[in-house]
């Protein structure tokens, strides 16, 4: 299964920083998303384009995760030489995670 | 009793964002205000830029667009308008406000400037040694390069200009949720230190703050979070109570929606820790914030609450940082790939023999590893673009970067189409914080029988 089938996520910046929220569709998943993306996890699979900390806020009445990725945007969206300088899409790379 | 609920829309997001929504919610919306959002970042460095280029400029370049839009039925409607499009000169801002007015027959607008966000002389003045955050430099470091330094002014310095007649609230910085908040306080009398109340009057503000980023914008994904009608995707307005309380909803026969799930991803976007969202008038606690649909596109947000306001005020400083010099190119076809590797494998040669080899760059390939980076597996694409971009000290050297992409047409690999280029001054942007004290605000009434500051 992947992040995608159960989850929704939203990237935003914040100078050097990404910070993506993870939405369960249905809030039964929250402790699942809870357990497996973990900021561990969640550095491994932004291998490239991350180089961490990653903090990691849990809002259970949500049914979300809300990470905060250091390092993460080549500097930051006035300094970035890269394509996507505010790394807007790097929500949708998360969807691509295998979940259990 | 309880008081009616107060009306505010959002209609803009940003510096470009589009017009016809904002008509829609001006001439259908029964709005108490109408709030247009329009500074990024680095929006005021480049504007200071204009600015200096030429006098009458550096305020939003869609300024004059936008009311002459939306004014009519704003003044039509008794809808006060509240903007940050003045960005490096709110006062030229609203005197081109006032000008068009008068050419669209509209005599008694009234326009009220708010003044102190620019803090640039403050800055050079008195704190060449305080520290920049996120970096070991101080702002003497910088101090040559500096193009701009903007205070994020608080929902306190929008408020004379509320308590005036004023039609159109024109500032500079001003901080994104304040926007909204300001309005609230003026109208619900919300005391400067209620803490709570101001922490839900910043939630209002940046479920808004955004436009369409809630009623379906920025969130569409066939299959799996379907969006009615994108095309005629309308922005959002909020009905919030005296407590503080708000349904965020749109006009029902604008496209979109507004769902739980719309107004999740917005309350968490570029929030960092959600207990502690650093705001000049509050710091916002988002962290027990409760969504309910209530109706169609009608979502109710309670919960919020805040924490006594930081004792400074943030400040953006804009600096030339070098320049950028890029350059594209597209393969397709078989071997696509490889023929557009070759072409990053040779630019890349031909600029370490010219001695550019030092600078930082990227050497991507568009549709294999330009935005995912390489932990991709495999495959062959039906084309690919190659896209190099250097940053460097000089406008020249940006050029002669781009122009070495733009040479694959006749030195790099077969078939090679479609080259672009470009060449750009970067303006940085880096941040510190300056005591509340240092920055003073200033209303200038504009329009009506008299002027006066």
């Amino acid at each position: 299964m992947l992040l995608r089938d159960i989850a929704h996520t939203r990237t935003g910046d914040k100078g050097d920083r990404s910070t993506i929220s993870v939405i369960a569709y249905d809030r039964q998943n929250f402790e699942l998303l809870e357990r497996w993306l973990t900021p561990e996890r969640l550095l491994a699979h932004f291998e490239g384009n991350a180089k961490g900390p990653v903090f990691r806020y849990s809002l259970p009445q949500l049914g979300a995760l809300n990470f905060v990725m250091h390092n993460a945007l080549g500097g930051g969206v006035t300094r970035s030489l890269a394509l996507d300088a505010h790394g807007k899409c790097l929500s949708a790379k998360l969807l691509s995670l295998e979940i259990e | 009793m309880a008081q009616k609920a107060l009306r505010i829309g959002a209609g803009a997001g940003y510096a470009g964002d589009r017009i016809p929504p904002a008509l829609a919610l001006a001439e259908k919306g029964q709005l108490d205000y109408l709030v247009f959002e329009c500074l990024a970042e680095r929006t005021i460095a480049l504007a200071q830029l204009e600015k200096i280029q030429n006098p009458m400029r550096g305020f939003d370049p869609l300024l004059s667009a936008r009311m002459k839009a939306v004014l009519p039925a704003c003044m039509a409607h008794g809808t006060r308008i509240i903007t940050n499009m003045g960005a490096a000169n709110p006062l030229q801002a609203g005197k081109e406000v006032l000008a068009l007015a008068k050419a669209l027959g509209l005599h008694h607008l009234k326009v009220a400037v708010v003044l102190g966000d620019d803090v640039l002389a403050t800055l050079q003045a008195e704190y060449l040694s305080a520290p920049l955050m996120d970096t070991s430099q101080t702002v003497a470091d910088i101090q040559a390069l500096l193009v701009s330094a903007n205070a994020y002014l608080g929902a306190e310095a929008l408020l004379p200009a509320l308590q005036s007649d004023a039609h159109v609230i024109i500032s500079g910085r001003v901080a994104d949720p304040a926007l909204f908040l300001a309005p609230l306080m003026h109208h619900f009398q919300w005391r400067a230190d209620d803490w709570p109340l101001l922490g839900k009057g910043v939630m209002v503000g940046h479920l808004l703050e955004c436009a369409a980023q809630i009623t379906g914008g920025y969130f569409a994904d066939p299959g799996y979070k379907d969006v009615p009608n994108l095309a005629q995707l309308g922005y959002p307005l909020a009905e919030v109570g005296a407590s503080g309380d708000v349904i965020i909803t749109k006009l029902a026969d604008d496209g979109g929606c507004v769902t739980v799930q719309t107004c999740t991803e917005q309350l968490l976007y570029e929030i960092e820790d959600p207990t502690q969202y650093l705001q000049p008038d509050v710091v916002a606690d988002f962290s027990q914030v409760q969504l309910e649909q209530v109706g169609a596109d009608r979502v109710q947000a309670v919960g919020a609450s805040g924490t006594t306001r930081p004792d400074t005020l943030k400040v953006t400083l804009g600096y030339r940082d070098g320049f950028v010099g890029e350059g594209q190119m597209s393969y397709a076809g078989p071997g696509a790939k490889d023929r557009g590797q070759l072409a990053l494998d040779v630019v890349k040669a031909r600029l370490a023999d010219a001695g550019y080899g030092h600078f930082e760059a990227r050497y991507d390939l568009i549709g294999v590893n330009a935005i995912l980076g390489d932990t991709q597996p495999s495959y062959e694409p039906a084309e690919v673009r190659a896209r190099i971009a250097v940053r460097v000290n000089t406008q020249a050297q940006a050029l002669h970067v781009a122009n070495e992409v733009e040479a694959l047409y006749t030195n790099g690999p077969a078939s090679g189409g479609g080259a672009s280029k470009s060449v750009r001054e970067v303006i940085a942007v880096a941040s510190m914080l300056m005591p509340r004290s240092a920055v003073q605000t200033q209303t200038v009434l504009l329009g009506g029988s008299e002027e006066f500051a």
